[in-house]
């Protein structure tokens, strides 16, 4: 056994890899000192931290060294020795994630209550049942400001109230993981990773309004979930913590688990009580609101997975100390779901109030080929995009909003230059085309038009004046929408619109696609320095537009090609011009 | 066809749900797992059973996109269009796998190997682009992986 473990990697892309050298001169400079067998080296493909030059981490202390110098190898070898740091060279990361929802994912097993317990689980239940009572509980909740994670961000100690206000002989609490957006798995991750949590925070939520049925509405597609959830229940019923007279009190509760069946929409609180009551999923007008008329016409929370597993940190660290986390609107922490076109996609937890560069670049390290990033897509299909000029704003409810987009459920796609700002609205309003449930005018034929007016201008044979119409339809859509759905379906058109627009004019005026995405619209051409004569765009192409031979070399005849990039594919000597 | 009847284990399940509130969806889910899809003899079944109109149980069975009418192929390929898939190429996926099986999403192959669909996010987008055959998932897929991953199903026939 060692006692120690380094980590090498070099994390300047733009050169070429040093690990190697650096490694073997670490290795020398081990064995000089005779460290080498109780200190193991070890290369990796990948330490999470970018372009930082040589980057050294050191475990199990937890100590990492960027920028590092062949020179500073010496003294870094004599700190190890004498168990000390060298305080110049340790790596201050900028932004620093903040797990209080993903604290438990990946540390306990998610399947073993025990594990949870010995975490501090379930203690929070006990002090909300037998400490705090219903109105100390919800001012607690109060003062943490804690607001839904689900998209719109509503405050979640006033639908606590509301429904612990009405009278009413039967409530209910319903945990919403019907996570539909595509492109993001925050839930999932929470569920699977840590289903006691989510089971925590509705038991409390069901406690502080006098619930005595809980339901979660998990999405069919996440069986892992499903699982993990079933088990998490029977074990809580095992140990008294669900079911009657919980934890010695006269507060009962029984947890039922609804599958959820491949509906968007279904996320929209009116429409998942409809879908909970074995109905089609469609919404209905608001008010009366669910905390008032829910789910069989009696008071119902519905709360998201993340807000729920927020829940237990409040309740046993307090609302004052919750309240210190994020900005002055937006308390406590966000989880986002960063893909696309980024380095490092995954789960990052962060404080509100980080920006937006902080997620993407810092710790996501920027996107995959290194190029500049285009733009940032959040809130998925009811989300808009924030062009990189403006990466700077600290993430909060309101911020994302005045910029055209959404918090949403947490979404963050990353878009660079070779992505088209007409083909990425295209993509969500198709979606919300599809999954729009056709109850309402307005999200049924609204959407339908625009999507139309967005294939046309990609084909190239969109007019100056289609824009106005889509900027009219969009305010009717948002305006006259029955839920949700319709009206925020228009939010990526009208965001791309507004910081995207010569992208638009480019598509309609020039019938050019600037991203090279539109296939309609793009060119391909032979460049006759570049080729080398190989014919390998002449054997693949599939419709025998390309023309010539080795001698004379060869050029594509533009009426035959349908444009499938097949020869751009092929050619090994990047002798296609896509344009 | 075979005449499908349900079997005793179901009309067990739906005896268990029956007093329930909201069941329907629930035992569509139960029908649903044990054959692939939905049949039309066991919603007429079903009617019966929980005096529910043939028409409501239609009406929830097409407006989810996870109950299936018909009968799937023996391998599920689920093909995710999700954000990250889509950006990251998930279509020239698809249009690969559409000419490799000469189907299109929705459809089954003739020898009823199998079945093309088409879903929004599988939840791995740091995986994507992202196919999952029957409960294996693929990630990171590339165009020219496509026929290796599909011939292996074919020559375990």
């Amino acid at each position: 056994m060692y006692a120690k473990v380094v980590l090498v990697k070099d994390t300047d892309l733009k050169r070429e890899d040093r690990t190697r050298e650096f490694y073997t001169r670490l290795l020398d400079c081990l064995r000089e000192t005779n460290l080498h067998s109780q200190i193991q080296v070890v290369r990796v493909a990948d330490i999470g931290i970018y372009d930082r030059g040589l980057v050294i981490k050191i475990l199990p202390d937890k100590v990492t060294y960027a920028n590092v110098q062949d020179t500073d190898i010496k003294r870094i070898v004599e700190a190890l020795s004498e168990e000390k740091v060298v305080e110049e060279l340790v790596f201050k990361p900028k932004a620093k994630q903040y797990r209080l929802v993903l604290r438990n994912c990946g540390k306990i097993d998610p399947e073993n209550i025990d594990e949870y317990i010995s975490n501090g689980g379930y203690l929070s239940l006990k002090k909300a049942v037998t400490e705090l009572g219903q109105q100390k509980l919800i001012d607690e909740i109060k003062a943490s400001g804690i607001r839904g994670r689900g998209g719109a961000g509503y405050p979640t100690w006033m639908k606590w109230n509301f429904a612990r206000e009405v009278a009413s002989d039967q409530k209910f609490v319903i945990c919403n993981a019907d996570e539909g957006d595509p492109g993001a798995y925050m839930d999932r991750s929470v569920l699977e990773g840590d289903p006691h949590s989510v089971i925590e925070g509705l038991a409390i939520a069901a406690f502080a309004t006098g619930a005595s049925k809980g339901y979660f509405y998990v999405r069919a597609e996440y069986p892992l979930a499903v699982e993990r959830i079933e088990k998490a229940i029977s074990q809580a019923y095992d140990y008294g913590l669900l079911g009657k007279d919980i934890l010695g009190s006269s507060f009962s509760l029984d947890i039922e688990i609804r599958l959820g069946a491949g509906a968007f929409v279904c996320g929209e609180e009116t429409a998942l009580i409809s879908s909970i009551e074995g109905k089609r999923g469609t919404p209905h007008p608001r008010p009366p609101y669910p905390s008032v008329k829910g789910l069989w016409g009696k008071p119902t929370v519905i709360n998201n997975v993340e807000t729920l597993a927020n829940i237990p940190v409040i309740v046993s660290r307090g609302g004052k100390w919750f309240a210190q986390i994020g900005t002055q609107t937006s308390k406590g922490t966000k989880v986002f779901a960063v893909t696309g076109k980024v380095k490092n996609s995954g789960l990052v937890e962060i404080a509100m109030g980080a920006s937006l560069r902080d997620i993407v670049i810092d710790i996501c390290g920027g996107t995959l080929s290194g190029k500049p990033i285009k733009a940032v897509q959040t809130g998925g299909p009811s989300g808009g995009v924030i062009p990189e000029r403006l990466l700077d704003t600290p993430v909060d409810y309101e911020n994302l909003q005045k910029l055209g987009s959404i918090m949403g459920s947490g979404g963050m796609i990353v878009i660079d230059d070779e992505d088209c700002m007409v083909d990425i609205p295209k993509f969500y309003l198709g979606f919300c085309v599809e999954e729009s449930c056709g109850k309402c005018a307005p999200c049924r034929i609204g959407g339908f038009q625009m999507l139309n007016y967005l294939k046309k201008i990609s084909e190239g044979k969109g007019k100056p004046e289609d824009l106005g119409q889509l900027r009219r339809i969009a305010q009717a859509m948002q305006k006259a929408s029955l839920c949700g759905l319709g009206q925020t379906a228009s939010n990526p058109v009208l965001s791309t619109l507004k910081y995207f627009e010569e992208e638009y004019n480019e598509h309609i005026l020039n019938k050019r696609c600037p991203a090279g995405k539109c296939s309609s619209l793009v060119t391909y051409s032979i460049i006759s320095e570049k080729c080398k004569r190989c014919g390998l765009c002449f054997n693949n192409c599939p419709v025998k537009a390309i023309s010539g031979d080795k001698e004379q070399g060869y050029s594509i005849a533009q009426d035959k090609c349908v444009k499938c990039g097949q020869c751009f594919e092929v050619c090994k000597f990047k002798a296609i011009d896509k344009k | 066809m075979e005449h499908k009847q349900l079997n005793p284990e179901l009309i067990n399940l739906v005896q268990q749900w029956k007093g329930k509130e909201g069941n329907l969806i629930m035992i569509l889910h139960e029908i649903q797992n044990h054959h692939g899809y939905v049949p039309r003899e066991l919603s007429l079944e079903l009617s019966k059973m929980l005096d529910v109109p043939l028409a409501r149980i239609y009406e929830v069975i097409t407006f989810y996109n996870f109950f299936k009418l018909n009968p799937p192929g023996k391998h599920r390929i689920a093909l995710c269009m999700g954000t990250a898939c889509y950006l990251r190429g998930a279509g020239v996926i698809l249009e690969e796998v559409k000419n490799i099986l000469g189907i299109r999403e929705g459809q089954t192959t003739k020898d009823g190997l199998f079945h093309l669909d088409v879903v929004r996010c599988l939840g791995c987008c740091g995986l994507a682009p992202v196919m999952m055959i029957d409960n294996k998932v693929y990630g990171k897929v590339k165009k020219s992986e496509i026929a290796d991953i599909l011939s292996k199903y074919i020559k375990e026939e």
